[in-house]
């Protein structure tokens, strides 16, 4: 619970009902995204309202909910993995150094490069450790063996599997334990340098004792990296986050300082949702 | 909670009594048993063809004993006979009544023998059925001598003298020896005449028919040899070199041939007739009866080798077959080559970029009946298409100094392969498109979610874990184009081809060229031949060879799969 005492004055504890107001919430000091009035369709079905929050930069915010609440489909409009799925409409906008990221020029490409992503299930390459962390340098047309070296041995150690691969770099990344691997994903995403680095559930297939590991990672990172974090663990939301929204059925119940949000939320549906009343 | 409307379990543990037919049919005992005997059945299936076709076409190469007899059928002159038997079989009694032969009517059945007597150019036949009771005092003679010959076939018979320039040299119990000795100096003699028949001349004949067509191209051009001296000088000057070099070889060869026709040995067949035999015309003697079982296995072995890496002869009846193995294995992997990056790009295209909808589908529908379509239809198509109407257009847009004789406008091996690429186009699609379907959307979200683009996540990852599923899919498809026969008779095929399509000659690989195939070969072999008793085991051994060179394509092709699976398994964890 080490973040609890680094409470940001900056941010109060105020209920933060978007739709009523129609503005961004969370004053922040130094904001990296700013989500406004963002709503999603698939098909006819809207799965997110009307949702304006802001990411503070170089903080861990967390996505509570129960399942189904759109937390994830949320993270997944920040580097627009939701292009991939048929259907699927955004209204609203998501600034990120002032661009709206939805706009027609934005290459999502780009965008991906400074916003990274780790998925629920570790998912490396079927290629070597080394290949893996290598993957998003290659892409960037980096060839020179001295510097692919280097980085993937500082990303390695950024995510604190170093010293566990060092002398297999070789080796399949498949044949490490799920721990590693959703560490290697880290290290793969951290290499090429981004901005921001989205974790969808990322210790939910995994046991407590790799879970605190990733946590640790997580709280180191977070001094480079702007941090959103999904989570059903509520404990781990605790645990990792500054600022913590709570969200249900595809609306943004509450937003705030994470000491705030589970010691006195405002909303009686926060409070029933941490208290375990349903969800 | 209330009580369950009825009990399904029994009260006791105890296993069922499975002699009750429901109980043991419920405990999947018989389907167990079903599903087992219909492997059993594929795999009887499959071992016994294989071991018939080797049964009948291993004996082939093994040099049997040569039986010296005589042949009484009554109330007709007893006829000596020599001759290898190659099959006996039961015939009834009644049947040989009828075929005119005064047999004893109170036996049902005879023994019948096929033997192999040769000399045809003496009897007019290789072959001769004959009454196995009738054959009496039989010997097996040491001195028997068996001929291969170019031409002919085999000649049984003893051997008289060895003969040079017409005068005898040698007779006698030492004329076995010092004929062998002459018979491998006139071995090397033919070899070098081929070697040089087959290479430096085939060399200068494909020189000059490529300056003849050099010369034609200039004077279609509308050049003559007053507009472009040099060039007709420079043409004239290596021609005349050519023409020298081939005097200079026709000289060298004459030689070679007067040296080899100088031998010769005097045969005597069973019934007392004799004739003289040039060496040249002899492939190989031997006394298989004077024979030990290494000296037949080794024997054996030669006439393997031989079989596998020599051409043939006499319309295919002897010799070897290494063009058609030759022709086979290039023509499969130049379809591999053809159909490989054709069906996985329109496989990529169909799963990874076309909107799913009803047009794919039809697509979809349409490559999978193209599978099913016969692939004669294929090799009309393939003829229409390929061969006249783009084979003619090139011919007359590139080639047109050889016309009126075609150059690509006639079959060849780049037609058929072409064609059979379009025959297993749906397998390869197929095969690709499952294993495409097969990737999981996490890797593909990975890649995309470190900055790549689509097509860089499909390069990158997508198609070297898909890859070993386009390895089964070519495995598929090889596996069907080299037992194809059909298509291949009208779109490049032919008996005989008197060059291989690969050779020394620049440009090294020449597609135009008609070449020859297994599959084909045992077609002619089997059913074309003038020499239907002698070419049936050759058929076998045809046969034999086509699977093992199947097989090992294929097993080829496996091992590469095997490989890239090792590679890529993140799909199985």
């Amino acid at each position: 619970m080490t973040v609890v005492s680094k409470a940001t004055p900056l941010i109060q504890g105020i209920d933060v009902d978007s739709r009523a107001r129609g503005r961004p919430v969370a004053p922040v000091a130094e904001r990296a995204i700013q989500v406004e009035k963002l709503s999603l369709y698939y098909g006819q079905k809207q799965a997110l309202h009307e949702i304006s929050l802001d990411i503070p930069a170089k903080k861990v915010t967390a996505f509570i909910g129960p399942s189904g609440c759109g937390k994830s489909t949320l993270l997944r409009c920040f580097n627009r993995m939701n292009d991939l799925i048929e259907g699927c409409r955004i209204e609203g906008a998501l600034r990120m150094d002032g661009r709206n990221i939805f706009d027609a020029d934005v290459d999502p490409a780009q965008l991906r490069r400074r916003v990274g992503m780790v998925f629920q299930k570790a998912n490396p390459f079927p290629k070597s450790i080394y290949e893996n962390v290598a993957y998003g340098l290659r892409l960037a047309g980096v060839n020179r063996k001295r510097l692919l070296d280097d980085t993937v041995e500082w990303a390695l150690k950024g995510a604190a599997l170093w010293d566990e691969v060092k002398d297999r770099l070789e080796d399949s990344a498949l044949g490490l334990s799920g721990g590693q691997q959703q560490r290697l994903v880290i290290a793969r995403a951290i290499a090429i340098q981004p901005k921001v680095i989205l974790l969808d559930e990322p210790c939910s297939a995994l046991d407590p004792i790799a879970t605190l590991k990733i946590e640790e990672l997580i709280n180191e990172l977070k001094e480079e990296y702007t941090i959103v974090i999904v989570t059903h663990n509520m404990q781990q939301a605790a645990r990792v986050s500054d600022y913590t929204a709570f969200m249900y059925l595809g609306d943004l119940i509450e937003y705030g300082n994470t000491d705030q949000v589970f010691t006195r939320p405002a909303k009686r549906q926060t409070e029933d949702y941490i208290t375990g009343r349903y969800g | 909670m209330s009580e369950p409307p009825v009990a399904p379990t029994r009260d006791d543990l105890s296993a069922r009594d499975l002699r009750d037919v429901r109980t043991f049919v419920r405990s999947g005992t018989p389907w167990v048993w079903v599903t087992a005997a219909a492997i059993a059945a594929s795999v009887i299936i499959v071992l016994s063809l294989l071991f018939l076709i080797a049964a009948r076409g291993m004996p082939y190469f093994w040099p049997a004993d040569v039986l010296v007899a005589e042949y009484r059928e009554p109330g007709r002159e007893p006829v000596p006979v020599m001759a290898e038997v190659v099959e006996t079989e039961s015939a009834t009694t009644a049947r040989l009544k009828s075929a005119g032969l005064k047999v004893d009517e109170g036996r049902l059945y005879y023994d019948r023998h096929l033997l192999k007597v040769g000399n045809r150019d003496l009897y007019g036949a290789d072959f001769r059925v004959l009454l196995a009771d009738w054959l009496v005092e039989r010997r097996y003679p040491e001195t028997v001598v068996v001929l291969e010959r170019m031409e002919w076939g085999n000649f049984y018979g003893e051997l008289e003298a060895l003969l040079r320039d017409g005068m005898v040299v040698n007779v006698g119990p030492g004329a076995y020896d010092a004929w062998q000795q002459r018979q491998a100096v006139a071995g090397r003699l033919h070899n070098e005449i081929r070697d040089i028949e087959k290479g430096e001349s085939g060399a200068i004949n494909y020189g000059l028919e490529r300056l003849r067509l050099k010369r034609r191209g200039l004077e279609l051009s509308e050049k003559t040899t007053a507009t472009d001296p040099e060039a007709f000088e420079e043409l004239t000057a290596r021609q005349k070199e050519l023409d020298a070099r081939y005097a200079e070889l026709q000289g060298r060869l004459g030689k070679l041939y007067e040296e080899l026709r100088r031998d010769s040995v005097r045969m005597r067949a069973v019934d007392g007739q004799t004739i003289e035999i040039p060496l040249a015309a002899i492939v190989r003697g031997f006394q298989p009866n004077a024979m030990n079982v290494f000296e037949k296995l080794g024997h054996y072995a030669e006439k393997v080798y031989e079989f596998v890496a020599d051409d043939p002869r006499e319309a295919n009846t002897e010799g070897g077959i290494f063009p058609a193995i030759f022709g086979t294995v290039l023509m499969v992997m130049l379809m591999s080559a053809i159909v490989t990056p054709f069906g996985v790009i329109a496989a990529v295209y169909l799963r990874e970029y076309a909107h799913q909808g009803l047009v794919t589908r039809i697509i979809r529908i349409a490559v999978n009946n193209l599978a099913g379509v016969p692939s004669i239809v294929f090799g009309m198509f393939g003829l229409g298409f390929f061969v006249y109407l783009v084979g003619g257009s090139l011919d007359r847009l590139l080639f047109s100094e050889a016309l009126p004789a075609p150059t690509f406008g006639t079959p060849g091996i780049l037609w058929a392969s072409l064609t059979l690429a379009l025959l297993t186009l749906p397998v390869v699609i197929v095969a690709t498109e499952e294993g495409l379907a097969r990737i999981p959307r996490s890797l593909r979200e990975a890649s995309l979610a470190l900055g790549a683009t689509k097509a860089e996540t499909l390069w990158r990852v997508v198609l070297p874990m898909a890859s070993p599923a386009m390895m089964t899919g070519l495995i598929l498809a090889v596996a069907r184009a080299a037992g194809e026969v059909a298509p291949l008779m009208l779109v490049g095929v032919v008996k005989l081809a008197p060059s291989l399509p690969l050779d020394m000659n620049v440009p090294f690989l020449h597609l135009e060229r008609k070449f020859m195939h297994l599959g084909f070969h045992i077609y002619d072999v089997g059913f074309q031949s003038p020499n239907v008793e002698a070419a049936r085991p050759l058929v076998y051994a045809t046969t034999l060879l086509l699977v093992s060179v199947i097989v090992l394509l294929n097993l080829a092709a496996i091992r590469i799969r095997n490989r890239l699976r090792e590679r890529y398994k993140a799909l199985d964890s």
